[in-house]
């Protein structure tokens, strides 16, 4: 019944044991590094460590799989949609042209452009695992303190911790006024008109709008009561110190960031070519 | 001579949108260490005056003040919202507003947070409130995960982390089992001796705060303090039925029985009311007996009903039951029993594991919201989760405009029910100006209006005074008359003896009892098992050595509902 | 920058980014036709959010609201998109002063105003900045990443003019003037 979204998991693994803050900047070097290389062996390299990662964090396949499917439904479409935009951009890039077959006019297969999208593809697969591991292993009270801590202003840390805090509330507020209007006699099912289905649909959106702006009011009035913003700093109930495990994590990654970005640029492009021009 | 704390001298305020004001000339004093009850009407005033303590106004609700408030000492104009905050913690009547932080722990310690105290200290207050208010086995939970009683605790606890010097509590028992609310009420009062802090409650549940002493009793009516008294002298005199306040009902009962309530009878509590064993018994033999319905077809059926949220806890456990035709019939338990998940089931918002619902004999199960909503209707217990208009006058026509009601229809329908709500004369406003309670009338207008076969209402008469829950509850009953069943949520004991013969009591997702109210009302193990509470027309019976207490309540309802509609 | 945020704006941002994430997930119609492309619904929230918090609370609704929306959604960030929900949200709430909506009043004037912001906005963030980015950062290929971006800021255009429209016209009927309620 209620859609699935990803969610913290608890769980003891070394990768929980990780402050927020050290994830966020492993995350931060990890995602920059897959997207600036195209090096294949470099993207290989982060994928496999990636892999190992997320074993590591005990997080099982299944609790995920809902993402993992979406995922891959969008990958499918992004490189059919690659090849009908342009068949010839790996032809470009490697500046070879290996034909495996044809189909009509510019479409044919080539090993270039089976090869660009293949590392387009990987490209994506490095990312995953490390944000999806992020999302899952990082509890959100402590990641305010964490973005704190690496030096963003405290109240916008806790403006995204009100945001996390607040997502299942405002889903299920979401459903409620689904429902209620459905009780009043709008009919939400696939029966009606596109026309209509728009309509009714802005009959929830405007409500759930209108009721989060007069949330806005209450919860800014709590906080107030409550002495949020008096001082300066403010300190984090859920902080958590910095221990070995972190250095070691930010060293190993820094190493890996530093490398990647050397094996990539090395010969001057973000290219790795195998067919050898 | 004791320090006054609060000082309230011709004080006069006005919301900014509002053309009069919300309160007139309030002159109050409140002492160090005393605890003060105020009470009235529905939208007399009395948020409001807790707003000013708070700070909320003038700093976040904008208006005109004239006249002085001063707390500690200290002119509140001339103060900032942190340092009132620092002085006067409150419990906020709408639920939704009341929590921050994720999880238990960190919303009791986000006042400290804001105070830069460094962890440790953290930690060792947070486990010191926790373990008072009795919450330290969840302070790992997520705030939904909690039952409604447990979240009151949060919220105390909250304040307490602060060291304040006043606490106010804004209806903390609305929505409270009996059971918890007697809880609450305990545990404010335990707090209140041990760390001598002024204690301010607004409630309407008058016989439930004062289950514990309390030192005055400040009646509010239309913006005006009309009565400053102890509890005893309130009691004895005749203010609370002027202003439409219910009385607790064994002084009620006295009051009926020709007994004379006075100060010195001590009415602030049952076991210290002195009564009139003779007159009680004379009035009990000289009252007639109440009738009773007879049987007709069912409507509305449930069949071995099984629910879960979420997969592996299953939240409703094999129920059946049957409502007939014309009944009106309560459902009452503990919090979090599940019952506001059967109304969601009955009309289709979630669908049940297994089992079958049928409707007039026809099997429902498989109906759309939709479908079900044509006979089925449904005040949800939260109003914040119905509203979706702005104006009062189109949220209560919504479901006729979508029925294609004629537009003259519709005016004339909604008038009707805005009258009989005592909404009338806000038709005009928009919902976002009225009162909490005002605000749960407007949900329980716009299903009236729609008169479906089969009314469900959830906690229908929570934060609404005696006035507004007479007329709705008179309502509901001539509704009934005309053939429409009601089905009610409540954990209002007196209201389910008063109007519904037949009450189901649910008690973690099973039903342990299906019988007449007053029968359950008088079995202690159902009452144990689902934390209910006997009356205290009950106990005054028994006090008064009546043989047949069960039938004493039964007498007093019908005789008080007899006087009730002689007014109107 | 941030230091002087009323507390009121705090909790729009992070209350918007919640609303921001819920409407990206449930109330967005998939066109279908090309692939990443939606009719969204929460640009026509953000655009009101803008409009009511300014600048500030509106760029980081974009930029917080999108960054969550896209971790949940797909496990992944897609940060140059991410980067115009931010830059999006921000130069609409250029137009706060403009239209003034607190004071209740929306009529032919400021709804001209609001829709040519919003267009000239997202016409350059969609249009230009998010396929530059993507192509920078991903090297897809650019006639897809143009094609893309320019379905997507034209349907983000009508969705916001009509959805954010009506929005906004339903938020200044709900601020209610001075002295106007009188019970009767
Ligand atoms: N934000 C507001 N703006 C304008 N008017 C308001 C506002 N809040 C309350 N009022 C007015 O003040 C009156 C008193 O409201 P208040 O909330 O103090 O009532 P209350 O005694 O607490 O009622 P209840 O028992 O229903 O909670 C209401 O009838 C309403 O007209
Ligand atoms: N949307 C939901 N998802 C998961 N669990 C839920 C949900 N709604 C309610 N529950 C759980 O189901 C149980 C029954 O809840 P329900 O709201 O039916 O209780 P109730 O009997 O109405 O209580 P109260 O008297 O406090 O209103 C509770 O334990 C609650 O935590
Ligand atoms: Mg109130
Ligand atoms: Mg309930």
């Amino acid at each position: 019944m209620a859609v699935e979204m990803l969610a913290y998991i608890d769980r003891p693994s070394p990768i929980h044991r990780l402050t927020g803050a050290t994830k966020l900047i492993c995350f931060i070097l990890w995602s920059t590094a897959a997207m600036l290389t195209y090096d294949t062996r470099v993207l290989l390299f982060l994928f496999a460590a990636g892999i190992a990662i997320f074993i590591a964090s005990k997080v099982k396949i299944q609790e995920i799989a809902f993402v993992l499917i979406f995922i891959l439904a969008f990958l499918l479409l992004n490189n059919i949609a690659i090849y009908l935009f342009s068949p010839q951009e790996g032809v470009k890039i490697y500046g070879t042209s290996h034909v495996l077959f044809e189909i009509f006019g510019r479409y044919n297969v080539t090993s270039e452009q089976l090869f660009y999208q293949f590392n387009i593809t990987i490209k994506y697969f490095t990312i995953i695992p490390a944000a999806l591991l992020f999302i899952v292993t990082t509890n959100p009270s402590e990641f305010a303190a964490s973005l704190n801590r690496i030096g963003v202003n405290y109240r916008i840390s806790y403006a995204v911790a009100l945001a996390l805090r607040y997502i299942p509330d405002i889903q299920r507020d979401y459903r409620n006024i689904a429902i209620t209007q459905q009780a009043r006699g709008i009919d939400m099912s696939s029966k009606e008109k596109i026309g209509k289905r728009i309509k009714n649909m802005a009959s929830i959106i405007i409500p759930l709008i209108l009721s989060s702006l007069d949330r806005i009011e209450v919860i800014s009035n709590a906080m107030e009561l409550r002495g949020f913003g008096k001082n300066k700093k403010r300190s984090w109930y859920s902080a958590r110190p910095f221990k070995r495990i972190d250095y070691i994590a930010l060293i190993l990654f820094g190493i890996v960031f530093i490398l990647s970005l050397i094996i990539t640029y090395y010969d001057g492009s973000r290219f790795y070519n195998p067919f050898g021009a | 001579m004791k320090k006054p704390v609060i000082q309230f001298e011709h004080f006069n305020f006005k919301y900014r949108t509002q053309v009069d004001p919300t309160l007139h000339d309030i002159n109050l004093t409140i002492y160090e260490g005393e605890k003060v009850l105020i009470v009235g009407p529905s939208g007399s005033g009395k948020s409001t005056i807790g707003h000013c303590l708070n700070g909320l106004i003038p700093f976040s609700y904008k208006g005109e003040i004239t006249g002085s408030l001063k707390i500690m000492g200290q002119e509140t104009k001339d103060l900032d919202i942190f340092s009132l905050s620092k002085m006067a913690g409150t419990v906020l009547q709408d639920p939704d507003g009341q929590f921050i932080g994720l999880t238990v722990a960190e919303d009791i310690a986000f006042a400290l947070e804001n105070d830069v105290k460094n962890q440790d200290e953290m930690f060792s207050i947070v486990k010191e409130v926790s373990t008072m208010v009795d919450i330290d086995g969840h302070l790992q939970s997520s705030l939904h995960q909690l039952s409604g009683g447990q979240k009151q605790r949060v919220s105390l606890a909250g304040v307490m982390v602060d060291d304040v010097d006043i606490l106010l509590f804004d209806e903390p028992l609305a929505n409270l089992d009996p059971a918890t609310g007697k809880h609450a009420i305990h545990l404010i009062d335990r707090i209140q001796k041990e760390t001598n802090t002024t204690v301010v409650i607004i409630e309407h549940r008058l016989e439930d705060v004062l289950e514990c002493q309390v030192d005055r009793i400040v009646v509010v009516d239309k913006g005006r303090i009309v009565a400053d008294l102890t509890p005893n002298e309130l009691l004895a005199s005749s203010i609370l039925e002027e202003c439409n306040i219910r009385e607790p009902l064994y002084v009620k009962a006295a009051k009926y029985a020709g007994s004379d309530v006075t100060a010195e009878s001590k009415p602030s509590h049952i076991d210290t009311f002195t009564i009139d064993r003779d007159k009680l018994h004379t009035w009990f033999e000289a009252t007639n007996p109440p009738e009773r319905k007879k049987k007709a077809e069912p409507i509305l059926e449930l069949e071995s009903i099984h629910f879960s949220y979420l997969p592996g806890r299953e939240i409703i456990h094999n129920v059946s039951f049957s409502i007939e035709k014309g009944e009106m019939v309560s459902i009452a338990g503990k919090n979090g029993a599940g019952k506001s998940t059967l109304a969601s089931l009955i009309c289709g918002f979630v669908k049940p594991n297994s089992g079958r619902i049928l409707f007039n004999s026809k099997d429902i199960t498989n109906d759309t919201i939709k479908e079900r909503a044509e006979r089925i209707g449904l005040v949800m217990q939260n109003p914040n989760q119905m509203i979706s208009k702005h104006m009062i006058f189109d949220e209560v026509a919504l479901g006729l405009v979508l029925r294609g009601v004629s537009e003259t229809e519709i005016k004339e329908r909604v008038e009707k029910t805005l009258r009989i709500c005592g909404l009338f004369p806000f038709r005009n406003w928009p919902i976002s100006a009225l009162s909490f309670g005002q605000k749960k009338r407007v949900t329980i207008a716009s299903i009236l209006v729609l008169e479906p076969d089969l009314i469900i209402l959830d906690e229908p008469t929570a934060g609404q005074d005696f006035k507004h829950y007479t007329e709705i509850m008179e309502f509901l009953t001539e509704l009934n008359e005309q053939g429409i069943t009601i089905l009610m949520i409540t954990h209002d004991m007196h209201l389910m003896l008063e109007y519904t013969p037949r009450a189901i009591v649910i008690a973690g997702g099973k039903k342990i009892a299906d019988d007449t109210s007053a029968n359950i009302l008088t079995d202690s193990v159902v009452i144990e098992k689902a934390n209910l509470k006997e009356t205290s027309l009950f106990d005054l019976a028994v006090k008064a050595g009546i043989k047949e207490p069960r039938e004493f309540v039964g007498r007093f309802i019908a005789f008080d509902k007899e006087v009730r509609t002689s007014w109107q | 920058m941030g230091k002087n945020l009323a507390i009121k704006t705090i909790v729009a941002i992070g209350i918007g980014a919640a609303v921001f994430v819920i409407l990206g997930r449930f109330a967005s119609i998939p066109t279908v036709v090309v692939p990443n492309t939606n009719f969204n619904t929460n640009y026509a929230f953000l655009a009101l959010m803008a409009v009511v918090f300014g600048p500030i609370a509106g760029g980081l609704i974009g930029l917080i609201g999108h960054a969550l929306l896209d971790s949940i959604m797909w496990g992944s960030i897609w940060w140059s998109w991410v980067v115009v929900s931010a830059l999006v949200g921000f130069f609409i709430g250029f137009a706060a002063k403009r239209i003034n909506i607190e004071s209740g009043e929306f009529g032919k004037k400021q709804i001209i105003s609001f829709n040519i912001t919003q267009a000239i906005v997202q016409i350059i963030g969609w249009g230009l900045i998010a396929p530059t980015l993507d192509i920078l950062i991903y090297a897809e290929p650019a006639n897809k990443v143009w094609t893309q971006g320019i379905v997507a800021g034209l349907l983000n255009i009508v969705t916001v003019a009509i959805l954010g429209t009506i929005l906004l016209a339903a938020y200044a009927k709900t601020r209610v003037k001075s002295g106007s309620l009188k019970a009767e």
